[in-house]
């Protein structure tokens, strides 16, 4: 997927300069990009690695057992046809308490142990099972308490107030995830 | 809101002073990880920034905002994001070099500046959560993952357009 999109952009982008005669700026936007991307990055590590450090602390005091437990019963209305105390449950708490907090890379092998134990339970082959499909939701909806990077990029663009962001970002993914979760459950239904 | 980084960081801290985490040890060691995430999108993010500035030095930018502004205009959207929108649920460094050209062009307190950065906080790359899930699980047949996914995307996209308006400017 993303080798035609890059493909087809580097394309069209030459295609246009050169019927439009804008060769130089073209130049100068490549040139510029790449020094750019990388002037990004660094504006960006400070504050992505303080952030991660402290998410690190939560981690290891236990935080995302914590917000597992709390998040339990909404999980077990979602997931009412998995055993409350199965493998599987654990791991899908997990997962989303992870996500919650940010930490995408805790969060992702939760999130692969979560669908393989999906995949054992209700034995559907290779096709994807009413669970999985309410999982993916989840995760794809991303709730998430503190979008560091859009608000690490937000402060070095000279954003007036970084994170006024946030209560926007809470509502538009919670609307996302009601969305999301009613049309799967629907689907779930008809098929 | 601007005292929710200073206060969260505080009750992080103390709950780990309160469950005897070793607290600097951790933090350095998240602070490694962290760069590590960095590390990982910085060939994605060279990749994409350069060719997303290929786009608007050529023109091609502008001819393709021309084309989709009536539709952005209808549903009431800033017609800067409507290619985020489209980029999002596909590719999460994309969509992040779109955003900082968005930030760069209008700003990132603009009304797009902000509906950009709403999006970008509430919506995931669901085309790699679903390769990397299902992938790991041995799924090869979506039924309807797909639909479910997409129209949580698209949500958020018209959502976080309202609660711009309503809340931000």
């Amino acid at each position: 997927m993303m080798n035609y999109i890059f493909g087809a952009i580097i394309l069209i982008s030459t295609i246009c300069a050169v019927v439009t005669g804008r060769g130089e700026s073209l130049a100068k936007g490549i040139i510029g990009g790449a020094s750019e991307s990388v002037s990004l990055l660094t504006t960006m590590a400070g504050m992505m690695m303080l952030w991660s450090g402290i998410m690190e602390i939560a981690e290891r005091g236990g935080f995302t057992r914590l917000l597992g437990r709390l998040l339990s019963p909404a999980l077990r209305l979602l997931f009412n046809k998995l055993p409350k105390d199965s493998e599987a449950m654990r791991y899908i708490s997990m997962n989303v308490s992870a996500n919650l907090l940010g930490l995408g890379n805790a969060a992702t092998p939760f999130g692969i142990s979560a669908v393989r134990e999906l995949g054992r339970l209700s034995d559907c082959g290779d096709r994807a099972s009413d669970d999985m499909i309410v999982f993916v939701v989840i995760n794809t909806a991303s709730i998430q308490i503190m979008p560091t990077m859009v608000g690490t990029l937000r402060q070095a663009y000279g954003s007036a107030q970084p994170f006024s962001i946030l209560p926007c970002v809470w509502i538009s993914s919670v609307c996302a995830l009601a969305v999301g979760l009613i049309i799967a459950k629907l689907l779930n239904r008809v098929s | 809101m601007e005292m929710f980084i200073p206060l969260f960081t505080a009750a992080v801290v103390v709950f780990g002073l309160i469950k005897k985490v070793e607290l600097f040890d951790a933090f350095t060691k998240g602070a490694r990880d962290g760069i590590g995430v960095l590390v990982g999108i910085a060939p994605t993010l060279v990749g994409l920034v350069v060719a997303v500035n290929m786009l608007k030095a050529s023109g091609a930018a502008d001819m393709l905002c021309d084309f989709v502004s009536p539709a952005a205009q209808w549903l009431g959207f800033p017609e800067e994001i409507v290619p985020m929108i489209v980029l999002r649920p596909v590719s999460g460094g994309g969509s992040t070099a779109l955003l900082t050209g968005i930030y760069k062009d209008c700003g990132p307190d603009s009304f797009a500046g902000l509906c950009a950065s709403v999006l970008a906080g509430s919506t995931e790359t669901t085309f790699y959560a679903i390769a990397v899930y299902y992938s790991a699980a041995g799924i090869k047949k979506l039924r309807h993952t797909l639909p479910a996914a997409l129209s949580a995307d698209f949500t958020a996209a018209v959502m976080a357009v309202v609660s711009v308006r309503m809340f931000l400017s």
